[in-house]
């Protein structure tokens, strides 16, 4: 492990390998990646896949159309040629309520406005789209065809290769146990394997953004919470969207390999790393299912898993530099959207650090939890 | 055993192209499991996990106990989910 660097990136998910990759292709020499375990092991491997662009915040709104730009050119962004299964059937929003369909439609003119292709659709066009959907309680819908799923591992993995390329060393099995900070600058980081010199850390350390924050001083208002989710046996296509509902509160998608990724939110989570799965969450989660979606009742879950949403206030990442401490940047606190918001973030990071004008123009600073006035995200599962 | 021996078969992988992921660095389970999707299947990893341990152990010099096996997730086999909302009992 080298033990100087130009920039250490504190994760080895999907958001820190993007990242590394950005600052090498920006021309930073020096970028090491520290990951605790292994690639893919925090939130990245455990999500549910989804790329939605259908958000109702400005912010999410751009970071999730920019980079859903990038996913449909990303072997070319990447100049790697592994294939991240991407597969655009587009996002089903079910609204319960006239409330739900009235924030719809102030989404849909939001999205219309930032170049996001949704629109309300009727509830025969649903039907189309889903022939099998159980429409009672349903009082509208939204659809973006361009919204998706991809796998995030390869995702990851693919940054990660590209990354190496570029010349960046990831250490997978390395934590970082402290930062160093003297006279409000950065100096080094301290890692199990031993100590790195460098004047800018980035903190992508998912769920644990919190603890790395507290390593350099900073205080960074993210909650980690278990969020669980199974998965089904392959079958042949059925369904093209993903299907999702707030109110309702559901997400089901069948993935380009056939099988069904589905999951809910859980009710008033305690703060927790935890990744247990629990017993009633598949019985609930199927009967969610059946229900909307009764052709599903034949098919045979296998396997369920769990992985932490890291929760910020309003339901917006913080992608920003600190002011406290020189050299210090951060991108936490997707709220359970890092994996579709990654390619853009990357991006936009690299820019701050390097000094570039951003690509787009984002307003995800740390400092907007001290002022209040947050505007709040309204679509999160 | 031959490189073309299907060792995941809920996944098709074989012996050859297990090989080849732990040679290009995949040295765990846990990594092998994201990056082809072995154990992941329908069976659990009954059939793949033994011998994908085995494999890591001869290529990297290891004993087979230092190999650690992934967490393993529930159910132990299949259940349809018409079966399990039948079990669902609404706490309010």
């Amino acid at each position: 492990m080298k033990n100087k660097a130009d920039v250490v990136v504190i994760g080895g998910g999907v958001v820190g390998n993007s990242i590394a990759f950005n600052l090498a292709k920006e021309g930073v020499k020096d970028v090491v990646v520290l990951e605790k375990e292994y690639l893919n092991s925090g939130a990245s491997g455990r999500c549910g896949a989804g790329i939605r662009q259908q958000w109702g915040t400005e912010m999410n709104c751009r970071l999730a159309k920019a980079s859903m730009d990038i996913f449909e050119n990303i072997n070319e962004e990447l100049g790697v040629d592994r294939d991240i299964e991407l597969k655009q059937g587009g996002y089903l929003l079910l609204a319960y309520s006239d409330k739900e369909i009235e924030q719809f439609r102030k989404n849909i003119k939001l999205q219309n406005s930032l170049d996001i292709p949704s629109s309300e659709i009727s509830l025969e066009e649903v039907k189309e789209l889903v022939p099998y959907v159980n429409l009672e309680g349903v009082v509208g819908a939204t659809y973006c065809p361009t919204d998706g799923h991809a796998n995030p591992f390869h995702t990851t993995f693919a940054y990660a290769e590209a990354a190496q390329k570029l010349g960046v060393e990831i250490n997978t099995y390395t934590e970082a146990l402290d930062i160093k900070v003297e006279n409000g600058k950065i100096i080094g980081v301290e890692t199990n394997k031993g100590f790195i010199e460098t004047d800018k850390v980035v903190n992508a350390a998912g769920g644990f953004a919190k603890e790395i924050g507290e390593m350099a001083g900073i205080d960074i208002p993210v909650r980690p919470e278990r969020h669980e989710i199974m998965v089904t046996e392959k079958v042949n296509p059925l369904q093209k969207p993903m299907v999702m509902s707030f109110s309702y509160d559901i997400y089901c998608q069948q993935t380009p390999d056939g099988s069904f990724i589905m999951g809910y939110g859980p009710e008033d989570p305690p703060e927790s790393h935890s990744r247990k799965s629990s017993w009633h969450f598949m019985e609930k989660m199927a009967h969610k299912t059946t229900n909307l979606l009764p052709k599903l009742r034949e098919l045979r879950a296998i396997r369920q898993w769990a992985g932490s949403y890291t929760m910020t206030p309003d339901s917006q990442p913080i992608i920003d530099g600190s002011d406290k401490v020189k050299g210090f940047y951060m991108a936490v606190g997707f709220s359970g959207h890092g994996f579709m918001m990654s390619p853009m973030t990357g991006k936009i990071l690299a820019e701050m650090i390097t000094g570039k004008e951003p690509t787009i123009d984002l307003n995800l600073t740390l400092k907007r939890f001290e002022k209040g006035n947050l505007i709040l995200e309204p679509s999160v599962v | 055993m031959k490189e073309d021996t299907i060792i995941c078969r809920c996944e098709d992988l074989t012996l050859g192209e297990l090989r080849d992921i732990i040679k290009n660095g995949f040295t765990t389970l846990d990594e092998i499991k994201r990056v082809s999707r072995l154990g992941m299947g329908p069976c659990q990893g009954d059939t793949c996990m033994q011998i994908a341990a085995r494999e890591i152990a001869n290529l990297t010099d290891k004993d087979l106990s230092e190999i650690k096996m992934p967490t393993s997730r529930p159910p132990k086999t299949g259940i349809k989910l018409k079966e399990l909302a039948g079990e669902y009992e609404d706490e309010e």
